[in-house]
């Protein structure tokens, strides 16, 4: 016999719990995953380099970083950085510092960040993982400073995902341009190794955004009744639930392709860079 | 025949410990077969609560190695042969005996809750609706109360917030009249501050312990946060509200 403290014999104190399966092994895999990516995006936005590759070509066509895109500004200070051409404002202005994270990655990546930091998924495992609220089902969280309110004071921004959401659609607009793009190389059509990878990028990240819970919800989801208005029953109902049943079958695959998506930009900006700095080859019809 | 160990909790709401018992083992045996034949051969006033025994009533709930579940669907050899199977009430409700809480005020808020109103019927006096209105909620009629889902909920277990939020059973109630097409009463009010949608994290250890298998978080939490979104937070729908009048139900 072992008398526990606590009625019932729960465990008290923190992260305290008679779980006996490794329940600590998923916060902590995500954790590392998404801080890994973090620390890796902040790289790709202090050095501000190696974010375009045209082999050398000036005409239209090359693969563009995801981290720059958006091009807003064309740094020409820094190696194989986008011609000036490419960008929306044309040079970046001289006073911003070199040392500095690059304008265009500073003034782009909170965009996509906000999304997923605001998503429903992203929501679960931070708060599991960073926060220890709870680290996992029945472990005893980290304590909380005063009466605990969820996303009801601070975090009452959260309510706002749906316009990430729309910021989120207006830069997967610009990466399917990249996509494209990213078949020509002076105006000439051709595949590369690196086009593939560039048009698998706005393919998850899609699949990513439009499974979303706040999408969910636009596109049907906010309906009680499908059957209800005019349009859908003259369309047999179809085009109102099809589209919210489409919707949840990605979002059903949610936490799945927010991974996969957000490796597959860590890729294809390290694959970038790899080929503009010259440390790999990109095999493409057009010759090497 | 094999002998298992279990650590079955004893006592009442004033205290009580964990007792060792050693159960002879016959294939196929759940958690809840053993704590009957302790109940049988060791301790006639172990106190259980238990129905249907086929992971549909609800009533046998407990906490076996840490984590909440239904005894009656939990298989004995899920567990590694020597590990020792520690079985406790739910933490979230008082303790009434033993593995038996009082989960009373789980009915407390049910009864809160502005029950279905449904909109006149129509002139042949039916009520039609289409299969496809329908396949949500039906989803959420699926739940037994078996409140594995309210007793894992760290707002109601740990924080104890059972001021402020009624917990994941009921916000799949709650989803299942707010979506259900006949219905004509307005609840996002009451769902945003009287039932506490906005305590939820969205961690979602509901659906993670959910016997059913019902999407807790993702089909109705989500779902009717975002109506309070609508309602409360989203800057340009409350402009197209003011300026159409659109949006009431």
């Amino acid at each position: 016999m072992a008398a526990e403290t606590g009625t019932g014999g729960h465990a008290a104190g923190m992260f305290k719990t008679l779980r006996t399966d490794a329940w600590w092994f998923e916060p902590l895999w995500t954790g590392l995953g998404f801080l890994i990516f973090t620390i890796y995006a902040n790289y790709e936005m202090m050095k501000g380099d190696n974010y375009w590759f045209s082999n050398g070509a000036h005409g239209f066509g090359g693969y563009l970083s995801p981290f720059f895109s958006p091009l807003l500004f064309a740094d020409t200070r820094v190696w194989a950085g986008a011609p000036v051409a490419e960008s929306f404002f044309g040079e970046a202005p001289t006073w911003w510092p070199t040392w500095f994270p690059s304008i265009s990655a500073a003034l782009i990546l909170p965009l996509p960040l906000s999304f997923r930091l605001t998503c429903y998924y992203y929501r679960k495992f931070y708060y599991r993982a960073y926060f220890m609220s709870p680290p996992a089902c029945a472990v005893n969280p980290a304590p909380q400073p005063g009466k605990y309110e969820g996303e009801r004071m601070l975090l009452l921004f959260q309510n706002l995902h749906r316009y990430a959401l729309y910021a989120a659609i207006v830069v997967l607009g610009f990466l399917s341009y990249d996509a494209f793009m990213s078949f020509f190389r002076d105006g000439v059509f051709g595949v590369g190794v690196g086009s593939l990878i560039l048009t698998l990028n706005p393919i998850l990240l899609g699949s990513y955004t439009f499974g979303c819970h706040a999408w969910r919800h636009l596109i049907g989801g906010k309906k009680d009744c499908f059957s209800c208005d005019a349009f859908n029953h003259d369309k047999g109902m179809k085009k109102s639930y099809g589209a919210w049943r489409a919707v949840t079958w990605l979002n059903e695959r949610h936490m799945l392709l927010a991974w996969v998506s957000m490796i597959w930009v860590g890729w294809t900006g390290l694959y970038v860079r790899l080929v503009a700095s010259g440390a790999i080859t990109d095999f493409s019809t057009w010759g090497n | 025949m094999a002998e298992r160990n279990f650590r079955v909790w004893r006592g009442d709401a004033d205290g009580g410990e964990f007792v060792n018992y050693k159960v002879e083992m016959e294939p196929g045996m759940v958690v809840l077969d053993a704590i009957h034949r302790i109940q049988t051969h060791q301790a006639n006033d172990l106190a259980v609560r238990w129905n249907c025994k086929a992971g549909k009533c609800g009533s046998c709930s407990c906490e076996v190695n840490g984590k909440p579940k239904l005894s009656c669907m939990t298989r004995v050899n899920d567990y590694a042969p020597e590990e020792t199977i520690t079985v406790q009430p739910l933490k979230t409700f008082p303790i009434v005996k033993d593995l038996v809480t009082d989960v009373s005020w789980n009915y407390e808020q049910k009864a809160k809750i502005q029950p279905l109103q449904p909109r006149p019927r129509e002139a042949d006096g039916t009520h039609r609706m289409q299969q496809e209105d329908v396949d949500r909620i039906q989803e959420f009629r699926k739940c037994i109360e078996c409140f594995l889902c309210q007793d894992v909920c760290h707002v109601l277990r740990n924080q104890d917030r059972k001021d402020a939020f009624v917990g994941p059973r009921f916000m799949i109630h709650l989803a299942q009249l707010e979506m259900h097409p006949l219905d004509t009463a307005d609840r996002i009010p009451a769902i945003k501050n009287e039932y506490g949608s906005g305590l939820c994290n969205i961690t979602r250890c509901c659906t993670d312990v959910c016997p059913e298998h019902i999407g807790i978080t993702d089909n109705a939490i989500i779902p009717l946060k975002e109506r309070v979104v609508d309602r409360y937070y989203d800057p340009v729908m409350m402009i197209w509200r003011a300026i159409t009048g659109a949006g009431a139900k």
